[in-house]
């Protein structure tokens, strides 16, 4: 084994320097603020959580877990989400608070190591979770708060795509009795391999019609026009009662007047069984990765013994960063006051006085720094 | 409508697709091919071709550095990437297959050399068989010549190489046309241009050819 280098950190985890983290708490904080005006309070959970609780219940996957044991030799996570620690908060020491609670958090969470550039093991996420509201208010109310969100971090060219894990399950169902091509077809999916799924379409021994409804589904992509189209491809049942709970969305979200900023995708799974009803993700224009997700996780919550349908969604800040043109405006003013042995008391007491309304700096050298103003207390009077 | 960045492997796929493009009616100058540009602006079409190589094309289109590429199905086996695979595009038919010596018989510690390392294993996973893999860049063919591995993983298209080379194609993998495929962002946020890219090709595709 190599022994790390001096400059070296583990895989996938990063040094945030003034610069970039300047400009990440600023934007931290305007997304931060728009969700607290929502009503959301901010909660914080810890950073190690038990695997056989959080870790379990979270939605990333056990290879992605960082694990540790503790001193008595149970398994510990560094916590992969923020959603699984609130659902184990919420069903313990917030059970008897009446619902629905607001919850918002920002806060580092870690997924294992992957091998290349552009993905951290560690990150900030920001997000909100809206508990014991199965309505497509609720619904509805945390997209509208994602667009709200990005909108406060800046952001000008952005889609919030929608879909309903029910669809797909509901339509494979009423076509499809075989359970094994079933699972076969959803994991085409879940691949976004559409190739792979028309082919094992093709080779069904099914109608020619109930092949074209399964067809149907890769072109389930776009406006509100699609519901229709959805709506076509179902007969009853669960496929039909998801178009239905979007349509309901739409309405609201037309009266939250964000539709410019939705897209339907019938194909938009998770990978987990994790989702239980609507669920969505965040696009910016030129990031080649999703900004946000999130949906309704009806069930998570009951594995910590209280049944509380709930929906929310989780920021990724670097990438939400990484989109937005904003910049924290140097609105502050840098004072830097140059002292020698003889000027040293007044230099302190003078800047104590301007910190009030400015950034001082004070030192007995040149600043090293731009700064908007030198204020020279030395003795002589010598130019800087 | 967006424009669109399109990463493409250097060689006969690319050529065949830009000969597809071309007969679904875009507008492609002649002098495409021969340029040694990687960046090729086309403006009529309102797309930005990069010319990559082949196992690195899944990757520009994962990154969303490019919104949509065109590669083998081999090499998306290969490089496992988070990527939507929109289109058969049926170019550049090939297959993919073990070849070995025409004397070749069953050995204690089974060696395979090959150009594709994950297909392979998980193939010979899925048959039951532990095989040693090496992995090779280029001219597998000389792996079981020169005694390096008993057996070979890898494309084969007229067979002309194997056969010149004395070795014998012993099972079919799969068989391996060119696909369509799509950063998850760009499939959603420019969907109109990639619609229409889908649906010209779609105008041009060989039906009914199954290999």
């Amino acid at each position: 084994m190599t022994k790390p280098l001096g400059f070296e950190k583990p895989l996938g985890m990063r040094d945030y320097l003034p610069d970039v983290l300047a400009k990440q708490r600023y934007i931290e904080q305007k997304v931060n603020t728009c969700m607290t005006r929502w009503g959301y309070q901010e909660i914080l959970t810890p950073t190690l959580e038990y695997y056989d609780t959080v870790g379990d219940a979270s939605a990333t996957l056990d290879s992605k877990l960082f694990k540790l044991l503790d001193r008595q030799g149970r398994t510990l996570v560094l916590r992969p989400d923020v959603t699984a620690p609130i659902a184990r908060v919420v069903s313990s020491l917030m059970k008897d608070e009446p619902r629905p609670l607001r919850l918002m958090y920002n806060t580092n969470v870690f997924r294992a190591q992957q091998n290349e550039a552009g993905r951290n093991a560690e990150f900030i996420q920001s997000g909100v979770e809206l508990i014991g509201d199965a309505t497509v208010d609720a619904d509805a109310e945390v997209i509208a708060l994602a667009v709200a969100s990005l909108k406060a971090a800046g952001l000008e060219e952005f889609k919030i795509v929608v879909g309903h894990v029910d669809f797909i399950e509901g339509l494979l169902e009423e076509t499809l009795s075989n359970e094994d091509e079933r699972e076969k077809l959803k994991e085409r999916l879940h691949n976004s391999d559409y190739v792979g799924f028309r082919q094992d379409v093709e080779t069904l021994s099914i109608s020619d019609a109930e092949k074209s409804r399964l067809y149907g589904i890769l072109k389930l992509r776009g406006g509100a026009e699609r519901l229709a189209e959805a709506e076509a491809l179902t007969i009853n049942g669960r496929a039909r009662k998801a178009v239905r709970n979007l349509q309901q969305l739409w309405l609201a979200l037309e009266a939250y007047e964000v539709t410019d900023s939705i897209m339907f995708d019938f194909n938009l799974l998770s990978s987990l069984d994790y989702y239980t009803g609507i669920l969505f993700e965040g696009y910016a224009a030129d990031q080649g990765w999703p900004v946000c997700g999130g949906g309704r996780y009806d069930r998570l919550i009951s594995q910590f013994g209280i049944d509380n349908p709930s929906t929310g969604f989780a920021i990724k800040m670097d990438r939400l960063v990484q989109a937005s043109p904003l910049n924290p405006e140097g609105a502050e003013k840098k004072i830097y006051i140059i002292y020698d042995q003889q000027t040293r008391s007044e230099a302190i007491r003078k800047a104590q006085q301007l910190r009030g309304e400015a950034i001082v700096v004070t030192g007995t050298m040149p600043p090293s720094q731009p700064v908007d103003e030198v204020i020279d207390v030395r003795g002589g009077g010598v130019d800087v | 409508m967006s424009k669109l960045t399109v990463a493409m492997p250097k060689g006969r796929i690319f050529e065949e697709a830009v000969e597809l493009l071309r007969r679904a009616g875009l507008s492609i100058p002649p002098e495409f091919e021969e340029s040694r540009k990687l960046i090729i602006p086309v403006e009529e079409v309102g797309m930005d071709f990069i010319l990559a190589k082949p196992a690195d094309v899944p990757t520009y289109v994962e990154y969303g550095v490019a919104d949509i590429g065109v590669v083998g199905k081999d090499v998306l086996l290969e490089e496992e990437r988070d990527v939507y695979e929109l289109l058969d595009l049926k170019i550049s038919h090939c297959r993919l297959s073990v070849a070995g010596l025409p004397d070749w018989k069953p050995t204690d510690a089974p060696r395979v050399a090959t150009k594709f390392p994950k297909v392979a294993s998980r193939y010979f996973r899925e048959q039951g068989a532990q095989v040693e893999i090496i992995k090779l860049n280029g001219s597998i063919e000389l792996a079981p010549l020169i005694g390096l591995a008993d057996r070979i993983v890898d494309i084969v298209s007229t067979g002309r190489t194997l056969k010149e080379n004395g070795l014998v194609e012993m099972e079919e993998i799969m068989p391996i046309t060119s696909r369509l495929i799509a950063n998850r962002v760009s499939y959603r946020m420019k969907s109109e241009a990639i619609d229409f890219i889908i649906d010209k090709f779609a105008t041009v595709i060989p039906r009914g050819v199954e290999v």
